[in-house]
Parts: C-alpha cells; structure tokens; sequence
C-alpha cells in the first residue's frame, strides 16, 4: 500500500465553528480522519453533522477553524474555505443525501460532468471508459455506464456517485446517510465495498442514524450532540446502549411492543392496481382490522407511495375495489378525511405542512371548513387560536406559539403538528408513511406512542416503512411490498428481520406465504 | 467574494421597508439619466412631486391615474398569492371596458342606480371569464398561464380594434376607431366638479378592503394562501385545489375587468383601443411593490401614478422626456425583485484567501 500510517491524518478539521443566529450548527469541533479509516459521524437530526459536512465540502464557510488536508508532501496544509472546486482538487469526495445527478445523462456523461474544460472540443469517452472500467474492477462497483441515470435504481444511482468520486481521485470520501434508500442486502454490499476501498487507503466518513450500521461498518465513531462532538472512541470500545445514551444525552425509552386486539376489517383492498412506472402496485389484495397494526416493509420506490396516495384519496386505482367498512372509498383527499382517514405523508415537508403558514394555521388545514372554525366563510380565529393551544401543549410542539411560522419547525415538531391535526380526528384508519423518518430518537419514541395510542383506541394502523426495527416493534402484523405486489401479511412473532429483508429485495415471497 | 447565505427569520419591519427602500433606490437610479439627459435632477424631481401632489387639481389628476392601478394590482395580486401568474390584466380591462360600453351605450336604457351595477357586473363577468379561459387550460391541461394570459392580451386587443372598426364604430365619431359614448346613467359620476377624479376610485378603494378581508379573514382566503404557499400539501389536507385556481382566476379577472369599466365609465366615456397606456402590465409592478398585500397595492398604485402624472408636467416644465417615468417603474420593479433576494439572504462580503493548491492525489 502506498499510504502508510505516517503521522499526519489525511484530513483534520480543527475548532470548526458554525453559528446560525442564535443556533450553534457546531461548535468547536475537532476530527481527525487516517487513510485507511472508516469513520461513522453519528448523531441526531440537528446535531450538526451535515453541517460540518458541508464546511468540509467547501458550501458553507466556518465562522471559526480550519479545515486541513495532507499535501503530498505530507504536510497539513490549509484547503480554501467556500470552495467545493478546492476540496474536489484536494481529493475529497462527496455522496450526498438526495443525489445530484442528472436524470437525463448516463452514468458515463455524469461522472465526467464536470471533469472536462468547457473548451475543449471533444472529451475522449473511451479513456474515461477504460479508468471507469478499472475502478469497476477494483471497487467492484458494477453499474452499466450506458444507461440513463432516470434508469437507474436507488441502489445502482448511488454507485455511479461513488464512481464519480473516485473518478475524481478522492482520497476522502464523504457519505451523507448512505443507506438511508437501500435494503438491508444493498446496505451490506455498499459497507463491504467501502471496507475494500478503505483498505486501499481511502478515508471515508459515514454519516447516520441507525446504530446497527454504525456498529458494524466502522472503524471509529465520532458522535454529535448540540453541534459538539461528545464522544470520539474507537468502535470496538462501544456498545449500542451507550451510544444511544451518548447521542441524545439521556437514557432513551423505546416504546414497547404491545399486542393489539384486532377486531373487524375495516379497509379490504381487492384486486387494487394503480399508478405507472416504477410507482405501480398491482393486485393488491390486503385486509385491515380495526385495532391492528399492520407494517408494510420495502424498500422505498416499490409502490408505496401509489398505495399511500389511494388510501389518501389523492390517486383512483385503475382496477380493483377499496372498500372503508364497506362502503367503498372516494378518490378525493377531503371524503378521505371526512370517512375517518388519517394520513401522515412521507414527506411532511412537501405534503405535511404549508411551511409559510402558521402553527395555528396548520393545525386546522384539513377541518378549516368545519364549521367549528368558520362561520359564513368567515374564520373563527377564537376558535382557533384555542384549538391551537390545546393541541401544543398535548402534543408538546416546540415552538414560539400558535403564530410560529411552521416551516422553521424542527422535523419532529412538524411531525407533531401532522399527528395533532390527524389523530385528533379519532380516525377508523390510520396511514403512517414513513413516520419517523428523519426524526431523532425522543421524537420517534413520540410519534410511536402515538400511532400505539390510535391503536388501542381501535383504529386500524397502516404503519408504511423501510426501518425494520421500526416495523418490528410496532407492527401485529407484516407485510412485504415488491414491485407493487404486497404479500399476505404473517403475524410479526413469526418473521425475522433477515426474512423480511430477503423479501423486500423480492425474494422467496412465495416461500413466506407458505411458512 | 459575495456570498449568498439564507436567513433564517426575516423580521416583519424589514419586510415592510424593503419596498420603501426600492422605491427610492429606483428614483436615484432613475437620476442617473435624467442628468445624463441635461436635465437638472433635482428640480426635474421637484416637478414630479409639484406635479402629483402640488395641487388640488394634479393630487385630483394622480388619484385618477392611481384608480386602474388598483384594480390591476389588486387582481395581479390576488392570482399571485395562488401562484396563479396571470399576466393578462390588460386583456382582461380591455374586455372589462367592451362589456360596459356593449351595454352602456343606449343598448339598455334604465335608470343610474340600475345602470351602474350592470355594467360593473358585465365588466367583472367578461375579465372573469377571459381568465378563466388560461384557468382552466392550466388546472386541465397543464398548459403554463404565463403564456397563455400573455399572448391572451394581444388577441383581445385585437379583437377591440376590431370591433371599434366594425360593429362597434361610434357613426358620429368622425372616422376615429371608437365606440359611442357611454350614457349618461350609464356614467361613473365625478367626485368634485371640474376634476377627474370620479368614483371609480371610491369602488377601487372598497375593492381593495374586500379582498383584504377576503385574504385575511375568510375560508377562502386561507384556502387560496395554503394553495400559492404549498399546493401538494393543500391538496394533501383536502383543499380543493381546483376550484380554488378557478376562483382565483375568476376574482382576479374581474378586478381587471372593473378597471377597464371604471376607465371607460368614469374617465375617458368611450372605448378606444389606447383607453390603456399598460394599467395591466403596471398592475404587475403595483403587486409586486406591494408584497401582494391588498393594503399594499393602494399604496403602490399611488407612488407609481405620481410618477406618471409628475413625469408629464416634469417633461412640460422642463423638455425631458416623460419616458422617464416609465424608468423609474421599470426601475423599481427590479429594485422590489432584488430586494426579495435581500429578504430570502444574507449578502455577505469576504475576501478571498489565497491558500497553497493542494496536489491532485498522493502517488
């Protein structure tokens, strides 16, 4: 190898500061990164770790600190602040969340994008095919470089990121919650290739969440709390408990799972197909009781969210019959809501809340035609305003009052005002998508209870999700969602989660149906 | 270096200065010209105020001017609260301004108290109308609105042309492409004798309360604010999306249309196809200065029309053009949309570091 354990970390970050008015996005945050390391930076929404993440890639400046990469001489130096083209040359690699690829180009076109002067005439493609091909080989990244990327799935498109890094000669690559779309089989392949990379002399950071990976994938953990890094220790010294400690900085109380007592059908679904492309479910038949949870596993992109949007009565299914204690549903939002439908949207951002609106205001999206709100058109803000009050104090929602402009909200808080608005209405039928998703550990120990609550109180729980640990602490019962068709759900004591997760990369369902 | 960084919180009284602020950053842009003309800056902008507000007869002038540029501006800015971009006040005026003259001319004869809603009813159903037109072509269609109400003003005024050349052609207008004079009953009487003014400006100025109310206080209002500041969440919580749009559309091209009947009854007491010098278009800059706010517009629609009736007596007194008025609208629209950057970011100035380059990879 050429990189040896000489005294110098390949990158350093040393008392980076980063202030947002009165938010301290970090504080004097100190990290080293060796080559050869795999570093998992952990820590709860809005502890700061995107943040330092985008400091180290050039987008934000800090206020305070440095941001050091090693020379080829072997020397520290300073890299540019507030220039990503600075940490591309210094060799710094960057996977994002959300990726930052474009759809319309192949994997080939998108890695080079960027790469080639404006100015030259023609940028040689079988040069840059021969280097992809090697990097291929060795990394063992397989994708098929000739295909649009709007072809691609989740899983593949991450890898052409990584290819583009490493295309790039990164030294440092950067993942920003890589696993957050992939199965449990993809999660495994992508952290056995970045051991194999790592062992070739990459420094890599991992950001996330999800304790199972952080344990198992790498070598250090550096954990954030506040902006500040409180723990720092090499994995093997850790232990799951601990961290989770650590991480939020009190001892943490899952919920527990609690059988429900399901009585009747509430929500059958017979025959369902509906939606196009990748989003399609077909011949859906599925039976909802009332005072059950049912989890719906799989992986995101399997037709979750055209079944979502049909029981939201956002989209009609082009065949097949959804029946709500009986009567059949209507394909409209607003006789969704009136018949006893809550639904929590995946994305709360985009469909929750209108972020421009108050906290009042979101609080009474879906009844503002009620008339306990209205009269002659005109509203009642009394009303409101005391509505408003009640559901912040019960939900405790964090947040400057009823006139709160909702979009400055934390997840969770927003999350808080989607529970309130919805189960408030003591709905028959529960749609959770993703509920916890992005949410940190106390806010999802919240949003839990409260989907138990609904239970209990004899609703019907359609809890959507790609986290299993979640699905297997809430759910009576669970089903898998493949390429639009869903399973026969089986009672959670008799799954396991590598069973589970065998199915949502849509094998053996058959095999399940018959255990 | 310049750099861009998001704030956070924007304070309420920022906001409300910013327009302020454009507004007079326009002026003193506009200055550069005017002494780039040889004209003296500050006695041609001493015209432009003497000419507005110098008088009871150019304050009178100015409010006559400000009318359109209410109702414009309050019809721009009710569509863009829904992000509904309707570019078509000018069309929906002119067809405003047939409907009143097609029924206002002698076609009925009654008494004013019956004359004068009809033709500020026939006036709010014909704009109303022609929007909903590019309404429903976007909520069916997907078709983009921008264009179709744009390209929607140019068929409309040629379709005024040709009725003032045709069937509409006042016989005793001596040749001249206009309609008949409006009756008598069928008249906007005038505020104060031997003025313009006329109540237009009253009507425009309950106008502007009512969709104030309406925005603020109604069930509409909320559903047409949560539908422009998030339209999947709107229709995700059950908000009539649709018909929301519609009715929108429907508000918003009735207000341009009662321009055009508030101009054709109360100012000019015929149709010509130049009975508007752009009040649709302006009405655009008239909302956008006022941040959308009802209030706002009235405001707005007075600073824009001292503009226009100072830089007329301005370029009388003094030989510069009165083109300079449209400058300083010009101006001040990019001033309020700049600034819309200054309230989305903070500008922050830093001096580049220069730092060693560090050397592609290590070998």
């Amino acid at each position: 190898m050429p990189e040896t354990e000489s005294g110098h970390p390949l990158l350093s970050l040393q008392n980076i500061t980063k202030i947002f008015g009165d938010l301290v996005a970090n504080g004097n945050v100190n990290l080293d990164l060796h080559a050869g390391e795999i570093v998992a930076l952990l820590g709860e929404n809005g502890a700061g770790k995107t943040t330092l993440m985008n400091i180290l890639f050039g987008h934000y400046v800090a206020d305070q600190g440095r941001v050091m990469v090693r020379h080829s001489s072997g020397i520290l130096v300073d890299l540019e602040p507030g220039a990503p083209q600075a940490a591309l040359e210094a060799g710094i690699g960057m996977v994002h969340q959300h990726f930052t690829l474009a759809e319309n180009l192949t994997g080939l076109e998108n890695i080079v994008l960027g790469t080639e002067s404006l100015f030259s005439r023609r940028f040689s493609r079988s040069k840059a095919r021969a280097k992809l091909q090697e990097l291929m080989q060795s990394s063992g990244l397989e994708v098929d470089l000739d295909l649009r990327v709007s072809k691609l799935a989740v899983g593949e498109r991450q890898r052409v990121e990584i290819l583009k890094a490493l295309y790039r000669d990164a030294r440092i690559l950067v993942l920003d919650e890589p696993t957050a779309v992939l199965t449990p089989q993809e999660s495994d392949s992508l952290f056995k290739t970045l051991k194999l990379l790592a062992a070739k002399g990459m420094a890599i950071i991992f950001i996330s969440h999800k304790m199972a990976e952080v344990l198992g994938a790498s070598d250090r953990v550096a954990v954030l709390r506040g902006g500040r890094i409180v723990a720092d220790l090499p994995t093997s010294q850790c232990d799951r408990h601990q961290l989770a400690e650590v991480m939020v900085g009190h001892s943490v109380q899952t919920a527990e799972r609690k059988p429900g007592y399901p009585e009747d059908e509430t929500l059958v679904f017979a025959g369902v197909s509906a939606g196009d492309g990748r989003e399609q479910i077909e011949n859906v038949n599925l039976a909802l009781c009332k005072g059950e949870i049912i989890g719906l596993a799989g992986v995101s992109g399997n037709g979750q969210s055209t079944l979502a949007k049909v029981i939201s009565g956002l989209e009609i299914p082009t065949s097949g019959s959804v029946l709500l204690n009986g009567k059949p549903l209507k394909a409209s939002a607003a006789a969704a809501i009136k018949s006893g439908v809550a639904r929590i949207p995946e994305d709360r951002h985009h469909d929750g809340i209108v972020g421009a609106m108050s906290v009042e205001e979101n609080l009474v999206l879906e009844e503002i035609r009620k008339p306990a709100y209205q009269r002659f058109g005109l509203l009642r803000f009394n009303e409101i305003r005391m509505r408003a009050q009640e559901a912040i104090k019960a939900y405790d929602i964090r947040c400057s009052g009823p006139l709160a402009v909702s979009r400055l909200l934390s997840g969770g808080n927003i999350q808080k005002i989607v529970l309130a608005r919805t189960l408030d209405q003591q709905p028959d039928i529960v749609l959770a998508a993703q509920p916890s998703r992005g949410l940190d550990v106390g806010a999802t120990a919240d949003v839990h209870r409260r989907l138990q609550e609904a239970r209990d109180r004899g609703a019907g729980v359609l809890l959507i999700s790609e986290d299993l640990d979640e699905l297997f602490q809430l759910s009576d019962r669970i089903a898998v969602i493949h390429r639009g068709h869903i399973c026969e759900p089986v009672e959670t004591e008799k799954l396991d989660k590598k069973q589970v997760g065998l199915m949502m990369a849509g094998q053996s369902i058959k095999g399940e149906q018959a255990a | 270096m310049i750099r861009f960084e998001p704030r956070t919180n924007v304070s309420s009284l920022f906001a409300f200065a910013l327009p302020i602020i454009a507004g007079i950053t326009a002026l003193v842009l506009a200055a550069i010209p005017i002494a780039a003309a040889g004209g003296e800056v500050f006695a041609a902008y001493g015209h432009i105020f003497k000419g507005a507000f110098g008088s009871k007869f150019a304050f009178s002038e100015l409010l006559a001017r400000a009318t359109p540029l209410i109702f414009t501006g309050l019809a721009v800015s009710v569509a863009f609260r829904a992000k509904l971009w309707n570019i078509g006040a000018e069309g929906q005026l002119y067809v405003g301004a047939l409907a009143a003259v097609a029924i206002g001319t002698g076609a009925i004869s009654a008494p004013a108290y019956i004359m004068i809603p009809l033709i500020i009813l026939a006036g709010m159903i014909a704009g109303g109308t022609l929007m909903l037109v590019p309404t429903l072509l976007k909520t069916k269609l997907g078709a983009d609105e921008v264009v179709t109400t744009l390209l929607l003003n140019f068929v409309v005024l040629l379709f005024v042309q040709m009725m003032l050349e045709g069937p509409m052609k006042d016989p005793m207008g001596m040749g001249w492409p206009q309609s008949e004079p409006m009756t008598s009953a069928a008249t906007l009487p005038k505020m104060f004798a031997r003025m313009r003014i006329h109540w237009g400006l009253v009507i425009a100025l309950a106008s502007a309360l009512i969709i104030y109310i309406m925005m603020k206080r109604s069930v509409w209002g909320f559903e047409i604010r949560a539908t422009g500041e998030n339209v999947s969440a709107a229709k995700h919580a059950g908000i009539p999306v649709t018909s929301t749009f519609i009715k929108v559309g429907l508000i918003s091209g009735a207000l341009a249309g009662l321009a055009g009947v508030s101009e054709v009854a109360g100012l000019k007491g015929y149709l010509t196809a130049d009975i508007s010098p752009g009040f649709g278009y302006t009405g655009v800059v008239v909302a956008m200065l006022a941040g959308l706010s009802p209030v706002g517009v009235v405001v707005a629609a007075v600073f824009i029309a001292a503009v226009f009736v100072g830089a007329d007596s301005m370029s009388r007194a003094m030989g510069v053009s009165s083109y300079i008025a449209d400058l300083v609208v010009a101006m001040s629209l990019i001033c309020v949309l700049i600034s819309s950057l200054f309230v989305r970011f903070k500008i922050r100035f830093v001096r580049p570091k220069k730092t060693p380059l560090v050397a592609k990879g290590e070998a």
